[in-house]
């Protein structure tokens, strides 16, 4: 049997497990971004705090992925349902590339530019929504496209602790010895990866101010 | 912003000195005055402390000695949002926000002081009519602009609120000859109509003399002389002399 009449003949099971998958990704890059966003604008204003936040955020990035979901499992209420603790996972996953970019776009942001605001009488608050933020946009962007990619790679991942996906595929095509069982997962997997990139691409060259 | 003090110096600078935090010295010792009404150019190289003097007028650099007063109040005392509103600022290249619209440009002061919108619309076409520019490139962005263009809606947008200051800082540093010629011309005009109280850093002698009614030459920090333009080719003192001969502008006849 190929890979494509597997995927149609068992198409429910299919889209249970896409939903799944994208649920987690995009419950993750929600939270992701509501934490990364803020926290990368924080760095730009407390110079002091750039060094730790990166650090720490860059030391989750180095903890092996299987390994994170092992961590996360004695947390309570995190730890008592294997999505919460999917998404709390790829969540910190996808803050480094959030924080770094939303730092690197405002302190990219032209110099001039912003001390003309300043000198004019612009506000810190003004100048962060109607300047920096504006012309770091396409930057922002960028990273959300980058950590949603990996988003949706790592949350295969994610089926061995048991919390669905389209990993269930793979896990379950490893221990089957079964490549087309695998491939019904990676494939979806993958269309789901060059989506949300397209789509996050054409948003970023859509927001980009100049 | 309030004109209490008619006949006292707009601004004046008591003793200040600049440094960095590691100690760098920008400015040393600086006493200066400006006059209601003057263009003071502040003229010096690179480095030479101009900018900085311009920075510490509208509060973007606070001094580490001495103060600096504005209407007779020290910048420290400000609160720098208000003093900064009514201090109208164009720097080189026009440091133009480059998502906005040239109108959305011009308007921005009023448009944070929140006045309506029909008199920020009547004030920016009066504006770009004042800086000579076409009413249709109103709604162009600053990159579809020439240079020259950019810096027009430079000098619009400064003088948006009709601020009693201007500070410029080499807002003609970046244009062609021609173009800087023209906008020299129309600045000198349009500042007999205005009589606003100027700063204007330049590096370029011939712009001092040209558009000044006083120069001020700075040199490491420190303020050389400040003196009405007409005196200033008079001077004898061996900075001036230097800058003269860089210019070719010598006229006391012991060059050939």
């Amino acid at each position: 049997m190929n890979v494509f009449q597997f995927i149609v003949q068992n198409h429910g099971e299919v889209l249970k497990l896409t939903r799944e998958h994208l649920w987690m990704v995009a419950a993750s890059m929600l939270l992701a971004v509501l934490i990364g966003i803020p926290l990368g604008i924080l760095i730009t204003r407390k110079p002091g705090l750039n060094k730790p936040v990166l650090g720490v955020a860059n030391i989750i990035q180095t903890i092996p992925s299987l390994a994170l979901f092992g961590f996360l499992l004695p947390v309570p209420w995190i730890g008592a349902r294997s999505d919460r603790l999917a998404i709390l996972a790829l969540t910190l996953y996808a803050l480094l590339p959030l924080i770094r970019n939303t730092y690197a776009g405002i302190s990219g942001v032209d110099r001039s530019v912003v001390e003309a605001g300043r000198g004019m009488g612009m506000t810190d608050r003004q100048l962060l929504f109607q300047v920096e933020l504006p012309l770091a946009l396409g930057v922002i962007i960028a990273g959300v496209r980058v950590a949603t990619v990996i988003s949706v790679g790592l949350a295969t991942i994610a089926a061995a602790i048991g919390a669905g996906g389209l990993g269930e595929y793979i896990f379950r095509g490893i221990s089957m010895v079964d490549n087309e069982v695998i491939l019904a997962g990676a494939i979806p997997a993958a269309v789901l990866a060059l989506l949300a990139d397209f789509t996050l691409g054409w948003l970023e060259k859509r927001l980009s101010p100049i | 912003m309030s004109t209490s003090n008619e006949n006292g110096p707009v601004i004046e600078f008591r003793k200040v000195a600049y440094r960095f935090a590691g100690g760098q010295e920008l400015l040393n010792g600086l006493d200066l005055q400006v006059r209601r009404g003057e263009t003071l150019v502040l003229l010096g190289r690179s480095g030479s402390g101009k900018t900085t003097t311009l920075k510490l007028i509208n509060d973007l650099v606070a001094p580490s000695e001495g103060e600096v007063l504005v209407e007779g109040r020290a910048t420290t005392q400000w609160d720098p949002i208000r003093l900064r509103r009514g201090i109208g600022y164009v720097i080189q290249d026009a440091g133009l926000f480059p998502h906005f619209t040239v109108e959305r440009n011009v308007a921005l002061v009023p448009t944070i002081e929140e006045w309506p919108s029909d008199r920020i619309r009547k004030r920016v076409s009066e504006l770009l009519q004042l800086v000579g520019l076409d009413a249709g490139l109103a709604k162009r962005y600053p990159r579809e602009l020439s240079g020259g263009q950019r810096q027009r809606v430079g000098v619009a947008r400064g003088l948006a609120a009709d601020p009693p200051i201007l500070l410029m800082d080499e807002p003609f540093g970046a244009l062609d000859p021609i173009t800087r010629a023209e906008l020299q011309r129309e600045f000198l005009a349009l500042q007999q109509r205005l009589q606003k109280t100027v700063v204007f850093v330049t590096h370029d002698l011939r712009e001092a003399l040209l558009l000044g009614t006083r120069i001020a030459l700075m040199e490491a920090g420190r303020l050389v002389v400040a003196l009405p333009s007409r005196e200033f080719t008079k001077s004898s003192d061996p900075l001036v002399q230097k800058y003269l001969d860089a210019f070719g502008a010598r006229s006391n006849g012991d060059r050939t």
